[in-house]
């Protein structure tokens, strides 16, 4: 019998024998494991695992299918999947294909029957590290070898893969008409009325690998959204003059992408410089790209937080929400008159922490429109106990029109 | 926020007996409150009736009272301890009624005593189901369409508006009582009559019968700073329909999506808060219509609960004793993870594994009254709304196929996993399948098949599977069955694996593929048993196999956070995961890499050594928390000699599973194969750590580690304590009658047969009335008192066509003479090999006939002589002897004509030890492990400032009473007999005899009357008995009334009584003056064997019904009178109140 027919090689020399499963061929990238028991067709198609082979921790993978309303962008961006057990059926009043069709599909490499709680244990020690999935190639010293080329994630540009390439509207039905599965994911989640409110407000997402459902509650709350790629000039997007900007969350290490905070901190610069009340929201790499762009660090986690559980405190309200997290590096904080900052500017202030290791989850710029959580409020997967904060940046949105009234 | 200081003292309400729908659940989370409510500084005060609990060892809460939990008694309680809160969420459904009842009562104002965890008005918006769909409504939240009837005709309109099929169900009740589908007219008027009878406040909810939807539950916690989290979501293998409580359930839910998952989250948070539950944990249940997604909510409990207790050991996550945290003012911040250290309570579990939870049923014991006619033979098995499962099994695997076939074997019933692992079955699918699709037979078992899927039993796991080896399509599986078909896909994916091994051939095969071929199976959750039969090869073969190709599971820990985090809780499951696919580049696996698979290596205490405790599987009739109390006991004792203490359970509900108990946890089946894993895994791990393992302790499980204990033996595993062998030499009763004899020690006669002729031949020759049971059960099963050559063929005739199922089961009948009216005892003792102690003696309040485990019994005996007890003492050290008996052993003995006669001796430790430890204050099972550890009894009782005069000197009497689960299945006639059919127990304590008595009786919920009207009716022998009763009630005030014959007699002997008729007599009748509540006490002894509708049953049925006390034997008529008599003398004529005192049990013991 010929149980295995699939291996896992990683960077230490450790691998796992698996069943080959989705897209038969070879894949590579840092493998990170992510602890949520739902949500996969949400995080297979999370453009912030671009450049990882992403591990589930939950056993049973599929059994709901795949319903494509789910998507959080126009295809998976996984660079491979590793699971205990694939669902063979699925079984969801939603459902219209099974996970391996979808792998199969968009031709990412699977692989099942591995001890996937061995491997997070080992990931969790190690630290996340580089490796490949080979259905082809069964000799284990040369994929050893391979893998010791694949380059690190540190200071590498992942954005410039998975940011659109040229600005659109992504409600517009133009678009629409262009993305079949757009018509489905973006504006007919059964979940989220993207209707709810007429376009207001004129919102810029710069978009580093934007989650559908950042769009999706963004519009539903009355913003319109000119969504434009993570390279556009600091100048055309100030000429868009927008009512707010949203920074997106996206894959990979913050220093890999000078040009994204560059521009961010020209636009902040600009605001504060010439008075202009111009609210900015940061989301997870967003979050990151703020606190760059204004003097901040960043820096890598052992092994990355992914996951659907992570208990934030507000510092403000000093309540906690459990939160979706998918982020490899974190910004740097530091302790003043006990008073946790942004660690390189005092203006800006650390108004969430993680219960588990306390990192930094949001920070705001004193007296400025301008906030930003390393989290992901929007969820998908995970709870909506964050949704508050597109509230808060409505709200501050809104504050500009009062001002201008006023 | 800090904890409160301005609370020092806190009371804390238990749940009472063990009850269908309110198990031993409530001591584990209670006993959790009450550690670490202490360890935070507070008094506690605890209240609870059911001395078979961990919680009332009087070690644990500061003042323990064994009391009834009537308001009356709470009130004392709090009048004497004055505490400053009551924390009732804990108790289940009968701690949060009573602490309305307090409330209602004014009893918390007058003593100012304020409620936490959940004030009254959040516990009646969540349990009064008018105020819930209100509040619910208010909220947004989508109910099924429903309405509240108060009578027949409010019923009758709301039915039709909403149409049928409808749901109803009585508010305020436990486990569903009284709760029904019906799908017609009929039925509706019917069943909705019952409710609003069993309804304390007679309302009844009329509802929108999901048919076919799924259902789950999230448990929820809620801090005083509104942080909600989900501690775990739970899917119901079973659609809506089946009660919880009787529904296969698995942890997490596995087909929502992760927005129906939060949408759900987000639904549950929102009931918590309009509900009001303050701090605290609640379970809420949710329905989802499979066709659309809509999801309804259905109910939630503000309390912890059943399902609280499962969520707590599927995740790890403590939810009582977080409850308890929380109720005292923490936030969920600000509590540490246990199992982590270094993360916060304040977040939601995630697992990398499946829970399947089982129930388990003991239909059997409770086959109604029935002419059979018009139903199919198993009818009365059919799984609803009202619960009717008597015990749980949890099993953990890595996928859901491992988990529910280590479930099924946890279930004791005989199955080794899902099929395969009986031959009968086998030969009868086989047999099917080769018969033409249009032959009789095929289609008349394709029908009953049909109807077994659309009509829900505890077979169902089964039938699915057989009906995927009769080729059966998921589709229509599921058109019949509604169960997800995710579900039965994983079962047919085992059932597919099992054609693979059966198709495999030895011959043509090399061992290699054989290896690869055991590993596989192994990871889909196969037993040896099964395999052994599949491959039609001896078990043992398989199991040499593995120990010789070294094919063992690998234990993970239960971490709450999916390998996250470092884990510090030794709590694990096993699974074959990673047995073969984890390597390292160049060479062997370093230890390292072993200890990141194999878990268990890295967790080790710095020990002498190590012991392994076997414990007592799923409760059942016969076998239940008493046994975990023993093991909990057990492993306390190891941890005081600072040796390594190992607990192997898989019962989700008890004390024993907490991974607080032990120094680790093994949460597996208790099964030879998988202690035998356990056992060899702590071998290799000894030889790392240098820590021998001394040996395994199954002396206090019960059966369940028994019946593996020779097999043990076998594969060289030590045993400490008394050898299997021993055990065994008891067991066998042909092998006990030769120690009896050979220590000229009186026992009954007796004689054993296969068959009819020879069972008439003993039984003719010790002469009639006969005891009869098959050999090797426990808890009196199919055990019957026979009086007649008649009555004997018609018991063989069954029994050997129920040994015919079960192949197992011995075909050996036992037969004893039945030593009739004489008194019997149990004893518990504890042997070193040298000395004897005798821990108590109880006298039973029936007589002879009733299963000891059914009888009332007090303590210390009332009617022995101080002769006698030497007598007794004589025996058991013989006895102890001559079995080699190391540790605890019981005796059941019986009193006729002065003589002692030996009926049973059990090597072991007893169902009583429990209620001999709280009665005496010494734990006797701490002593008897110690003795097992080499501890010397004149030592042991030293240190604890204990002697034996103590036993026979207490200043108190206490008295054990059972409760019975006949409410929940209808038809059955409620005789005591020598089949044990409690589910639990209470006790008694006080000054005499007769108040103990009448406390047990109020604690086991039968209200002993102080006035009104008797009702009699009693069998020709038991009447001359009946007078000196009569007599003693009417001078107490009673008025009598009588069946003719009673009443003739009666009259006859000059006691005035009312006659009443007869069911074929005329109206009204017995039936009519009982439901009319016209009586307040019935006694009625039986007239013959039961199963036909005599008027004695229609009596009994009817005053259980109407919660009327009803009494079946003169010994325990008896009782209440007496008891009536000292209850009056104390009686509070102007609050018309019972007035009895209460007393802890620090304070009995220093008395």
């Amino acid at each position: 019998m010929k149980e295995y027919n699939a291996v896992l090689m990683l960077e230490t020399g450790v691998y796992f024998k698996g069943r080959f499963f989705g897209y038969e061929g070879e894949t590579s990238g840092e493998v990170i494991f992510n602890t949520g028991i739902v949500g996969y067709e949400e995080i297979l198609t999370d453009p912030s695992y671009k450049g990882q082979i992403v591990v589930m921790t939950y056993p049973h993978i599929g059994n709901y299918g795949i319903n494509y309303y789910d998507f959080e962008s126009s295809s998976p961006k996984v660079e491979g999947f590793v699971v205990n057990e694939f669902s063979k059926i699925f079984s969801n009043w939603q459902s219209k294909d099974t996970i391996e069709n979808l792998l199969k599909k968009y031709k990412i490499v699977g692989i099942e029957k591995v001890d996937t709680r061995a491997l997070t244990r080992y990931i969790r020690e190690k630290g996340s590290m580089r490796g490949i999935i080979s259905h082809v190639n069964q000799d284990l010293k040369k994929l050893y070898k391979k893998v010791k080329q694949i380059p690190s994630i540190v200071g590498r540009d992942l954005v410039k893969e998975v940011s659109c390439k040229e600005v659109y509207l992504p409600f517009s039905l133009e678009y629409q008409k262009r993305n079949e599965i757009s018509v489905y994911s973006l504006s007919k989640n059964l979940f989220i009325d993207v209707n709810a409110t007429p376009a207001k407000y004129k919102v810029i997402v710069i978009d580093c690998g934007c989650k559908f459902n950042i769009m999706r509650l963004l519009r539903k709350y009355g913003c319109e959204l000119i969504v434009v790629p993570a390279d556009t000039s600091f100048e055309k997007i100030i000429n868009y003059s927008p009512d707010g900007i949203l920074l997106s969350n996206g894959p990979g290490d913050p220093e890999g992408i000078p040009y994204v905070f560059k521009t961010v901190e020209k636009i902040i610069n600009y605001s504060i410089n010439n008075n202009i009340y111009l609210p900015i929201f940061g989301i997870c790499l967003g979050h990151q790209v703020i606190a760059l762009s204004l003097g901040g660090e960043t820096y890598k986690l052992k092994f990355g937080h992914h996951g659907i559980n992570h208990p934030v405190k507000n510092l403000t309200t000093q309540t906690i929400e459990i939160t979706s997290q998918n982020h490899n590096f974190a910004v740097k904080m530091e302790e003043v008159n006990g008073k946790l900052y942004v660690k390189g500017n005092k203006n800006l202030e650390v108004t969430h922490i993680n219960l588990n290791d306390f990192s930094c989850e949001g920070l705001r710029y004193k007296n400025l429109p301008i906030f930003a959580v390393q989290y992901h409020p929007e969820a998908a997967p995970g709870p909506n106990d964050a949704k508050y904060l597109f509230e808060e940046f409505i709200k501050m949105i809104e504050k500009k029109f009062t001002l201008i009234r006023t | 926020m800090p904890k409160r200081k301005d609370i020092k003292k806190i009371l804390i309400i238990g749940s009472g007996p063990i009850v269908i729908g309110q198990a031993c659940e409530f001591d584990y989370s209670g006993t959790q409150a009450i550690k670490v409510l202490k360890k935070e500084g507070y008094k506690i005060i605890l209240v609870n009736s059911n001395p078979a609990t961990i919680m009332t060892d009087p070690e644990f809460a500061d003042a323990t009272y064994i009391e009834p939990l009537i308001p009356e008694a709470l009130e004392k309680i709090i009048e004497k301890e004055r505490p400053d809160a009551i924390l009732p969420t804990l108790g289940g459904q009968t701690g949060l009624n009573l602490a309305v009842k307090l409330y209602e009562r004014g009893v918390l104002d007058k003593y100012n005593v304020e409620l936490i965890g959940a004030k009254v008005e959040a516990i009646k918006r969540g349990e009064d189901r008018k105020l819930f769909k209100e509040t619910m409504l208010k909220i947004g939240l989508d109910l099924p369409k429903s309405g509240f009837a108060y009578n027949l005709s409010e019923a009758e309109k709301i039915a039709k508006e909403i149409g049928f099929p409808l749901i109803i169900r009585p508010s305020f009740t436990l486990g569903g009582t009284g709760s029904r589908i019906v799908f017609n007219e009929d039925e509706f008027v019917d069943a909705a009559r019952n409710a609003l009878q069993s309804s304390m406040i007679s309302e009844i909810l009329i509802e929108e019968y999901l048919n076919g939807w799924k259902e789950y539950e999230f448990e929820v916690m809620r801090d005083c700073k509104d942080n909600c989290v989900v501690v775990c979501s739970i899917e119901n293998f079973d659609p809506m329909g089946v009660h919880t409580g009787d529904s296969i359930t698995v942890a997490p839910a596995q087909t929502l999506t992760d927005k129906e998952y939060q949408r759900m989250r987000d639904m549950a948070f929102k009931c918590i808060r309009a509900v009001g539950v303050e701090t605290g944990g609640s379970n809420i249940q949710f329905a989802v219509n499979p066709e659309n997604g809509r999801i309804v909510i259905i109910e939630m409990n503000p309390r912890v609960s059943r399902s609280s207790a499962l969520a707590s050991k599927a995740t790890g996550f403590p939810i009582a004793k977080i409850a308890a945290l929380l109720a005292v003012g923490y936030t969920l911040d600000e509590i540490p993870n246990d199992i982590t250290k270094k993360t916060p309570a304040c977040f939601e579990p995630t697992v990398d594994y499946v829970v399947v939870k089982i129930p388990k049923f003991a239909f059997e014991k409770f086959r109604p009254v029935t002419d059979d006619k018009g139903f199919s033979d198993n009818f009365y098995q059919i799984l609803g709304s009202q619960m009717k499962s008597i015990g749980e099994v949890m099993g953990i695997g890595k996928t859901f196929k491992e988990a529910l076939q280590k479930a099924i074997r946890g279930l004791e019933i005989n199955r080794y996993g899902l099929g395969g692992d009986v031959l009968n079955e086998e030969k009868m699918i086989e047999k099917i399948n080769s018969l033409p699709d249009d032959s009789a037979e095929k289609q008349k078992f394709l029908e009953k098949l049909r109807y077994n899927l659309i009509n829900p039993n505890c077979d169902r796991l089964f039938n699915i599977r057989v009906a995927l080896k009769l080729k059966i399509d998921i589709d229509e599986i599921y058109n019949l069955s509604k169960i997800d078909k995710w579900f039965i896909n994983q079962i047919k994916e085992i059932v597919e694996f099992e054609e693979k091994i059966k198709k495999f051939s030895l011959e043509k095969r090399n061992k290699e593929e054989f290896v690869s071929l055991i590993k596989e199976a192994k990871k889909y959750g196969f037993s040896d048993r099964q395999l052994s039969n599949l491959l039609k090869k001896e078990e043992k073969e398989i199991l040499n196999l593995r120990v010789e190709e070294n094919i063992l599971p690998n234990y993970k820990v239960v971490d709450t956070c999916a390998a996250e985090f470092e884990a510090y809780t030794p709590y694990f499951y096993s699974t074959y995961e990673g047995i073969d696919n984890v390597s390292v580049l160049d060479g062997k696996k370093t230890t390292q890499e072993l200890y990141l698979i194999n878990e268990s290596f890295t967790f080790s205490k710095k020990a002498k050594g190590k012991i392994i405790v076997l414990g007592s599987g799923p409760n059942r009739i016969g076998q239940g928390i008493e046994f975990d109390y023993c093991c909990v006991h057990a492993v306390m004792a190891i941890k005081e000699e600072n040796l390594e203490a190992i607990m192997v359970n898989c019962n989700p509900e008890t004390v024993s599973t907490d991974y607080d108990i032990s120094d680790k946890l093994y949460f597996e089946p208790v099964t030879f194969e998988d202690v035998f894993n356990i056992y060899k895994t702590e071998e290799l791990i000894s030889k790392k750590t240098k820590i021998p393992l001394l040996g395994v302790i199954l002396q206090f499980g019960g059966q369940t580690p028994l019946n593996i204990s020779l097999k043990l033996k076998s594969q060289n595993v030590k045993i400490l304590g008394t050898q299997p062998e021993n055990i065994a030499l008891a067991e066998d009763r042909e092998l006990f009658a030769k120690v009896l004899t050979k220590l000229k020690l009186p026992y009954p006669a007796h004689g054993f047969a296969k068959n009819y002729k020879d069972a008439l031949k003993v039984a003719k020759r010790m002469g009639f009335p006969v005891i009869v049971r098959p050999s090797y059960v426990l808890g009196g099963r199919a055990m019957e008192i026979i009086y007649d050559e008649f009555s004997l063929k018609d018991y063989l005739f069954k029994l050997f066509e129920e040994t015919s199922i079960h192949p197992d089961v011995s075909k050996v009948v036992i037969i004893d003479r039945f030593l009739e009216e004489a008194i019997e005892l149990d004893v518990d003792a504890i042997c070193d090999g040298d000395d004897v102690f005798i821990a108590g003696i109880m006298e039973h309040i029936e007589a002879a006939g009733v299963h000891s485990g059914d009888s009332a019994c007090v303590m210390p005996p009332v009617s022995l002589t101080k002769e006698q007890i030497d007598t007794i003492f004589k025996y058991i050290t013989l006895l102890a002897k001559e079995l080699k008996v190391k540790g605890l052993m019981n005796l059941q003995l019986a009193v006729k004509d002065g003589t002692i006669y030996i009926l049973e001796v059990n090597p072991r430790a007893s169902r009583t030890v429990p209620y001999v430890s709280k009665t005496i204050g010494l734990p006797v099972a701490k002593v008897a492990t110690k003795v097992m550890l080499g501890y010397k009894l004149k030592d042991l009782l030293k240190k604890y400032n204990f002697s034996q005069e103590k036993v026979f000197n207490l200043k108190y009497y206490t008295v054990k009473e059972v409760v019975l689960p006949f409410q929940k299945f209808s038809n059955v006639d409620i005789v005591l007999s020598p089949e044990m059919r409690s589910t639990g127990e209470v006790m008694g304590i006080d000054k005499n005899f007769p108040l103990a008595y009448g406390k047990s009786q109020f604690s086991a919920g039968s209200e002993i009357p102080i006035g009104g009207k008797v009702l009699l009716s009693v069998n020709n022998k038991d009447k001359p008995k009946i007078l000196n009763i009569a007599r003693e009630l009417k001078n107490l005030n009673f008025k009598l009334v009588a069946t003719s014959g009673t009443a003739d007699f009666l009259l006859k002997n000059g006691i005035d009584c009312e006659k009443v008729n007869k069911l074929s007599e005329g109206r009204p009748n017995i039936v009519d003056i009982i439901s009319n509540k016209e009586v307040v006490l019935v006694i009625n002894t039986p007239t013959g064997k039961g199963r036909s509708f005599s008027d004695g049953f229609y009596i009994r049925r009817t005053s259980t019904v109407n919660n009327i006390p009803v009494v079946t034997t003169i010994e325990a008529a008896r009782c209440i009178v007496n008891s009536i008599k000292e209850l009056k003398k104390s009686y509070d004529i102007f609050s018309n109140k019972i007035n009895f005192e209460v007393s802890s049990l620090q304070n009995w013991y220093k008395s």
